[in-house]
């Protein structure tokens, strides 16, 4: 079973820094990192070759830089990675992204499933997953919680919805996106990241790519950005201490005259 | 033909359309408003309930066009994607909205992708830029941290999905009127190769902590699994549900589905009560967008307090169980 499984670098949200100019994420000086949620589907990728043969794939589309990810998903133990990278791609939204992406996989050619995490953590459109799959008309599966069953022709999963969750049958190949139910990421092994620095990392630029250039990075993306604003966080609401019992009896009491006049009770 | 009026997802289970096909109106009413132009909730599903389907109009669609089948009893991405792909193009609608839901969200950038159209997801506001008549599309990203604002200039339709309560519907209008349009449904758009096994329905029916008017979200300050049975009965006293933080669900005192922030779910309640959580940042890009917040932590310096409306410093196996009995005498 060969697994393509596009990921993505995103920086470690807890100290992200915007540029008030450009409206764009200062990059430099933040750690970055492996979209957290598509651990998830590197496990599964993992866990599927080990049970069934094959090989995984991890790609992304980024500067150089984002090799570092490609190494960090091997060293976990998947098999090859390639980057995506062009100065040509800059700019581009999900649509564009997307349609690079899956003219990616497309030059991979052989594979029986693509896995991708819900959703990034900085742009959290869980968007690329299903614009792929939707681009090269293989079958979705989106928040998928469980793999079931998984012979040559198909895939059982299940997907996890707002009042329970579905059982689906698909074909193989088919596109799944994974929630985080779905398993219990490993961490990179001394092994794996020895193999992750001898492993050559192959990139695709523009041109070993069958791609349309009116449809890269910014040019290419329907939608812009036409303003970044920082919203303000604090409400300045009242805050009451409980320490000892009167003051316990008197916040509680506050609370419930405070959830009257919101009409709560 | 020019790309005209707006549409609106409406969302079905069952043959009953969910709560966000009338939020959705609500929304698309000011735009269709400041555009002039009319406002069409989209219903896609099976045996819809004909009452609903006119409240639509009540609540502020000035049309209703119905695609019903057997065949569209499940929700298949392929079959509607085809379904919608082929309506767009007969109708040419100039901005879709849907619901940030589940299905809306596979939905839509699957009918994007084919489309070449843009789709701005999880909007949290929405209006019309005056000169150039776009549709501007504010959203949260990088973990809450930005609000940016997005438009589509040279691509149509503009598409863009909402959260789930985060607008009111509107209230009903008797006197409004409008057409509901039946579309017979072309069955070479039918996609046969995903096949729906089964469906199970989670007991307890605290999962959609999104469509809930309350959440009482626990934390790592619960300490265990049982505490949350206080949590459960202040939802009770409340009327709303319990979700729970990530230290709180990666601990297995809650389920993932009821997991509140950056890898859990955004949730936009009228209500939402933090106990034991201390307020970080990927927490609180999950909930401060609710309408009001509470929070109960020992820690008078936890973040949660600075997004709080109304804070209580102090022992939450105190406070809680005190509320709770407090609630209960209320109520009666």
């Amino acid at each position: 079973m060969n697994i393509i499984i596009p990921i993505k670098q995103v920086p470690e949200t807890s100290n992200v820094k915007m540029d008030p100019e450009t409206g764009t994420m200062i990059r430099d000086g933040v750690e970055s990192i492996i979209n957290p949620l598509d651990l998830y589907a590197i496990e599964v990728g993992i866990q599927l070759k080990e049970e069934h043969g094959g090989k995984v794939t991890v790609i992304t589309m980024g500067p150089p830089s984002a090799s570092k990810a490609l190494k960090e998903a091997i060293a976990m133990g998947c098999d090859d990675g390639i980057l995506i990278t062009d100065r040509k791609f800059a700019g581009a939204d999900t649509w564009s992204t997307a349609y690079v992406l899956a003219e990616a996989i497309k030059e991979i050619g052989e594979y029986d499933l693509v896995l991708a995490g819900e959703r990034a953590t900085d742009g959290d459109t869980g968007q690329v997953g299903p614009n792929i799959a939707a681009y090269l008309d293989l079958t979705l599966g989106t928040y998928i919680s469980k793999v079931e069953e998984v012979n040559k022709e198909k895939i059982v999963v299940e997907r996890l919805l707002e009042e329970g969750y579905e059982k689906l049958e698909l074909p193989l190949p088919s596109l799944l996106t994974v929630v985080k139910e779905i398993s219990y990421p490993r961490l990179p092994t001394l092994r794996g990241k020895q193999r992750a620095r001898k492993t050559e990392l192959p990139s695709l630029t523009v041109k070993d790519m069958n791609v349309d250039e009116s449809k890269l990075g910014l040019k290419g993306s329907p939608t812009r950005v036409v303003k970044i604003e920082t919203p303000k966080v604090t409400r300045g609401g009242t805050i009451v201490s409980a320490k000892d019992d009167d003051q316990l009896e008197a916040a509680v009491d506050k609370l419930v005259e405070f959830l009257k006049s919101k009409e709560i009770v | 033909m020019e790309y005209k009026n707006i549409w609106t997802m409406a969302e079905t289970r069952n043959g009953n359309l969910k709560d966000v096909s009338f939020e959705l109106l609500s929304r698309g009413r000011a735009l269709a408003d400041k555009l002039e132009e009319s406002l069409v909730s989209v219903v896609i599903g099976n045996n819809v309930n004909k009452e609903q389907l006119n409240e639509l109009i009540l609540r502020g669609a000035d049309k209703v066009i119905v695609v019903e089948d057997a065949k569209l009893s499940d929700f298949i991405v392929e079959t509607y994607s085809n379904l919608l792909v082929d309506m767009i193009g007969n109708y040419r609608p100039n901005i879709i909205l849907s619901a940030a839901t589940v299905n809306g969200r596979t939905l839509m950038p699957h009918v994007a992708m084919r489309l070449h159209a843009g789709l701005t997801a999880d909007c949290t506001d929405l209006d019309i830029e005056e000169e150039t008549r776009n549709l501007l599309q504010t959203r949260p990203a990088i973990g809450g941290n930005i609000l940016a604002t997005i438009k589509t200039p040279d691509h149509r339709p503009q598409m863009a999905t909402v959260r789930p309560k985060s607008s009111k519907p509107l209230d009903i209008d008797e006197s409004r009127t409008g057409d509901i349009e039946y579309i017979k449904f072309n069955t070479s758009l039918l996609d046969n190769r995903v096949k729906k096994l089964e469906s199970k329905h989670e007991v307890g029916g605290d999962i959609n902590i999104q469509a809930a008017e309350i959440v009482i979200a626990g934390g790592k300050g619960m300490k265990k699994s049982e505490n949350f049975t206080m949590l459960k009965e202040l939802a009770d006293n409340l009327g709303g549900v319990v979700g729970a933080s990530r230290d709180a669900v990666d601990r297995g005192w809650a389920t993932y589905p009821q997991q509140v922030g950056l890898s859990g779910k955004t949730v936009t309640p009228k209500l939402y009560v933090a106990v034991g959580v201390s307020g970080a940042i990927q927490h609180l890009a999950g909930m401060k967008t609710s309408e009001v917040i509470i929070s109960v932590n020992s820690d008078p310096d936890a973040a949660i307090f600075q997004v709080s409306d109304f804070g209580i410093v102090g022992d939450l196996f105190e406070v809680i169980p005190l509320l709770n009995s407090k609630l209960a005498k209320e109520v009666k």
